[in-house]
């Protein structure tokens, strides 16, 4: 089926016969996919929903050492036609001095007019090395797609939002993942087929990782999200109070900056314009201020929830339900109330 | 182990504080309003400043320069920078309203490190008005330098030009190391940047600044990427206060969050 951008390009290169060299390149998707220790990181299947929004054949890029199983895991995604994918361990960790040129090389190869890839921590690091190589203006972080030529993206830490053209052939592309959900691994049958590997050699080395381990959901997909803030004035409170109220709604647990700075939380559970974007079903704000830093980071959330002892905190104009009194109070009641329910 | 040469580029962007609105015309935010240094480049520049007092290089910091495009006002922070500890400046005048996408800078920025001879560039990992997160990665990628982006750590290995950098990814923290020339980019947990005081900022005022153009650079203002319009984002309502935690429960009832 030809979605209506597609018809429009059809349309225009039958109209002008000057134009047409410029629209002969049919528009042709890659979808970055991530995988980690062998396994597909099925958040980055939102990069095939996005591919989905601008019609026209999708193909989607893994690549790592052993990576049969995820190609395969992939190939089942509905609507994709095809996954690349380069076997090779010097990619396994992403770094961007080797896989920027492989991405490059299979672009080429592929004559692609869109690449996409999740605006995270892998893809910001990688995306804009690729739109160097390939001398295109990245557009970063979009929201939406409204032609294949023109996209959505928030700026001033979601104040405002920008709608940009680009004029460039090849148009790279991150995109927030709550905007974009995660297209489902079904009964899709893409063929698999080898990609080019230039083999170029990484400058960095990557030495070692310490990633926080939980048992709770991935603060980016959760569908409950607890935050908690300064208010909760030490690491042990915060661990008292926030984590039995997150398992007793089965939500992630975040934290505003300030908590982050203080110690009282992981680094990696920072929610707002430098750390995660969430947009959850329930986001609970314990002990946040609602400074503008950690809105952009959460006000796309259904239903914001706030718990603060101040009346007059920020947080109040942009909850949905607001509830006035000290937390180390009402926190544990509510805990209790939600499980005995 | 080379001496370090260091460039530090800084952006004037809307201070942080400050929310940005709207224009009438839809066509960006209004800027008369407080400017300062983009909060991720006075990382850059505080660990600049450190990597000289703490002698953590082997081969010492010869020259610490800041560089900027932007408007006659951007000169304000360069001075700001060089109270902070930078040697000198390069002032890359635009036009006010004239700004740069991360691509353009970013090749200004090769020009620049190959006309400074710098070996190592130390930016912010974005800047918050246009929150892109690009120049570092685009400017390692036009070098062919290695990359080390969201820096929460550096240190130097005691010979040789190796660097090695704990950044902050999804999930935690992962460390690589890579040798000199390099790009890094700075997370906030990096460091805490200092006030520059009096006395400094008096003698800020005797430090170098050049004054340079674009064509400097062999790089134009010409845009790839066209801004169709600018809105304000949809407004939320707050949807009030309740009296106690049973009112909070049955109203996260009543919307279908619980």
């Amino acid at each position: 089926m030809l979605t209506t951008v597609r018809r429009a390009v059809f349309g225009q290169a039958r109209r002008g016969p000057t134009q047409a060299s410029a629209l002969q390149r049919l528009l042709s998707t890659l979808a970055v996919l991530e995988q980690n220790n062998g396994k597909l990181n099925t958040g980055s299947l939102s990069a095939i929903t996005a591919a989905q929004k601008l019609g026209g054949p999708i193909h989607a890029f893994v690549a790592g050492g052993n990576i049969k199983p995820v190609a395969e895991e992939a190939a089942k995604v509905e609507g994709v036609e095809k996954i690349i994918a380069v076997d090779n361990s010097a990619y396994d960790r992403g770094l961007p001095e080797n896989y920027a040129p492989l991405l490059v090389e299979n672009i080429k190869k592929g004559g692609y007019t869109h690449i996409i890839a999740g605006h995270t921590a892998f893809g910001k690091n990688l995306m804009p090395r690729v739109a160097a190589l390939l001398d295109t203006q990245q557009i970063s972080d979009i929201t939406s797609i409204e032609n294949e030529n023109t996209f959505v993206r928030p700026i001033y830490a979601g104040n405002a939002i920008a709608t940009v053209e680009s004029t460039d052939a090849i148009k790279i592309v991150t995109i927030r993942g709550t905007a974009f959900p995660a297209a489902e691994v079904a009964s899709g049958s893409a063929s698999v087929e080898e990609g080019v590997d230039p083999k170029a050699e990484s400058a960095t080395e990557w030495v070692s990782e310490d990633l926080a381990t939980s048992d709770r959901p991935d603060l980016a997909t959760a569908g409950r999200v607890v935050s908690g803030g300064r208010g909760l004035k030490s690491k042990e409170q915060f661990d008292k109070v926030m984590l039995p109220l997150a398992d007793a709604l089965g939500a992630a647990v975040g934290a505003s900056r300030a908590a982050v700075d203080d110690g009282y939380a992981d680094n990696s559970l920072q929610v707002g314009q430098t750390g995660k974007v969430v947009a959850p079903q329930l986001y609970m704000a314990v002990g946040i201020s609602g400074a503008i830093q950690h809105l952009a980071g959460m006000k796309d959330s259904k239903v914001i929830a706030a718990i603060n002892k101040d009346a007059d905190a920020p947080i109040f104009q942009v909850a949905d339900v607001g509830l006035v009194g000290d937390l180390f109070d009402k926190v544990p009641e509510l805990t209790e109330k939600l499980k005995s329910a | 182990m080379s001496a370090l040469r260091i460039l530090v580029p800084v952006k004037r962007v809307i201070d942080y504080a400050v929310k940005p609105r709207v224009n009438k015309a839809q066509t960006g935010v209004e800027t008369n309003v407080k400017h300062s240094m983009n909060p991720f480049d006075e990382l850059s520049v505080e660990e600049s400043v450190r990597i000289r007092e703490k002698k953590s290089a082997p081969g010492g910091v010869e020259d610490i320069c800041v560089i900027s495009a932007g408007p006659p006002k951007a000169q304000d922070i360069l001075r700001t920078a060089m109270a902070m500890g930078a040697d000198r400046a390069i002032h890359v005048e635009t036009k006010e309203g004239e700004d740069l996408e991360p691509l353009s800078v970013a090749k200004l920025l090769k020009a620049a490190v190959e006309q400074q001879k710098s070996n190592l560039v130390i930016l912010g990992k974005q800047s918050i008005d246009d929150d892109a997160n690009q120049t570092g990665q685009m400017l390692a990628g036009l070098l062919g330098w290695p990359q080390a982006t969201q820096a929460s750590k550096v240190t130097f290995e005691k010979e040789g030009d190796a660097v090695t950098v704990t950044r902050e990814v999804d999930g935690g923290s992962e460390t690589v190391r890579a040798k000199l020339p390099m790009v890094i980019t700075t997370d906030l947990r990096l460091n805490e940047p200092r006030y520059a005081s009096l006395p400094n900022i008096m003698k800020a005022k005797k430090k170098p600044m050049e004054k340079k153009k674009l064509e400097d650079f062999g790089v134009s203002a010409e845009r790839r990427l066209k801004i169709v319009k600018v809105t304000e984002p949809p407004p939320r309502q707050g949807g009030g206060k309740v009296d106690n935690v049973d009112g909070l429960i049955s109203k996260l009832k009543e919307l279908g969050a619980l």
